[in-house]
Parts: C-alpha cells; structure tokens; sequence
C-alpha cells in the first residue's frame, strides 16, 4: 500500500490518567504514515500533533478517542473527549496558560503549550467545546 | 558533535545504545518542558533532561530524537530503559547538573538551537 491509492482511517481509544499507555496511540500512527512513505518533515508535524492532543486527552478529559483519516490529500485528525469541556477556549489557548495538576507536571507536561503546538502544526486547526459537554479538536494536515 | 566525545565530555556513563556512539549530532537541548521539547527541537539533537520517565521517550520517538542524556546521575526504571532500546535511542547519565552538563558541552563547540531560524514546522 502506498499513499497513492489510501483511504484509511484509524482509531485510537486513550484512557483517562493512563500515563504509561499515553503516547502509544501517536506512536502507532507514525508507524503506519512512516510504512505509508509519507514525508517525514509532515509526519513530524502529525506525530507532534496526535501526542499532544493524546497528552491532552488523558490529562485533562474524561477519557476520549483519536481518530486519523489519510487520503491521497490529507491527513485529517480528530481527537474527541467526553467532556468535561473547557469553559474559555481563548484561555486555553494561550500559551502557557494550564489547568494541570502538580503530577502532570512532574511528568514535563502542563506548560500550557499544547493546543498551541497541535494549531502550529497544522495546516487548518479548529476546536469546539461547551462546559459540561466535550472538546473536539480537529487538525488537517495537507500532503 | 559525536555521542562518543559527548559522553567523554561529560563523563556520562551509556545507559543503552552503545552501538549509536558514533553518531552525530548539530545541537543540544536542555529543558524538562516535554511541551517546549516537541516545539522547538530540530533534527540531529540531543535532549538533555533531568526527567527519566516513559514521556521523555515517548516525546524523543515523535521528533525523531537518537539521544538523551540525563543530569544529575539519574537513571531511569527498567521499563524506561526497554522503550529506548526498542526504538534505537541512546540513554547515557551524567552527575553534571542540567546547568553545568549544557555549559560544558557549549564550551566545547556544541551550540543550541536557533530560533530565529523558526521552529520545526
């Protein structure tokens, strides 16, 4: 298969606070992409991307899934939770503002740099989240 | 800068990878922000941290990072050790502190990043 002729989609559940399994998810895709011989320096910006959205998820979610759509285009990442949503978006979209605990942090985590790394990333980056309900963070990243 | 004058240079001991001693690298990077990490870390550097968990690999395999030293004689577990390993990434440790560890290694000709050249992407 190369990505000449792709259609696929991938999925990924990440669990809530489960720091030893975090990263394998992003870890799985840039296997694939890398099988797939997409470029490196894109595969960089993807891999940088699902790892922070996955970091994201199981630090601050209730849990959620990633989900990876590579056509012949793009790649086409959805990283959704469910809930508890964030409250202010522009907020936590500032750079080095976070809500992380201490134990987060104790792992390099919790700066406050990744939504802002997942947008510098991609090419077209969009987030939607209502308190109470969920966060959806979608990232296109062209080939 | 060859891992091997590196690991003189420091007077690290290789935790895992000996093999990849002959490797080079452009630049070095110091921080414990893991975030900071995979922001600004380009091709052909090495990571120095006083972090030693399964994240720092993990973030090392995203950006394409062959080396990491860590300061202040830490060693990581077992498992954090296997991780490296599997993905072809040299562990060495040094007792430098993170501060000292960097200056040593600049003073020997071993610059930092640039960013005014911009980031990786």
């Amino acid at each position: 298969m190369s990505k000449d002729n792709i259609g696929l989609n991938l999925e990924y559940e990440v669990l809530r606070n489960d720091f030893t399994k975090a990263g394998e998810a992003s870890s799985n895709i840039k296997k694939i992409l890398t099988q797939l011989g997409i470029n490196s320096s894109i595969i960089r910006r993807i891999a940088i991307a699902t790892y922070e959205a996955e970091m994201n998820i199981a630090i601050h979610s209730l849990g959620g899934c990633i989900t990876v759509n590579v056509t012949p285009k793009e790649i086409n990442i959805v990283a959704l939770d469910n809930g508890p949503g964030i409250e202010d978006i522009e907020l936590a979209m500032q750079e080095g503002y976070s809500t992380a605990p201490n134990s987060v942090r104790e792992l390099g985590f919790g700066a406050g740099m990744g939504l802002s790394n997942m947008k510098r990333c991609s090419d077209k980056f969009k987030i939607t989240s209502q308190k109470g309900k969920n966060t959806r963070v979608n990232m296109i990243i062209y080939i | 800068m060859k891992l091997k004058s590196i690991q003189e240079t420091l007077n690290a001991e290789v935790l895992t990878g000996k093999e990849f001693l002959e490797k080079e690298v452009k630049a070095a990077f110091g921080c414990d922000l893991m975030s900071d990490v995979l922001a600004f870390v380009k091709e052909d550097t090495i990571l120095l941290t006083g972090l030693v968990n399964p994240q720092v690999i993990r973030t090392a395999e995203m950006i394409d990072v062959y080396a990491i030293v860590f300061v202040r004689g830490k060693k990581p577990s077992q498992q954090v050790l296997d991780m490296a390993k599997e993905r072809d990434i040299l562990l060495m440790t040094t007792d430098h502190i993170l501060y000292n560890a960097c200056g040593i290694l600049y003073s020997h000709g071993l610059k930092g990043l640039d960013l005014e050249e911009g980031a990786i992407v």
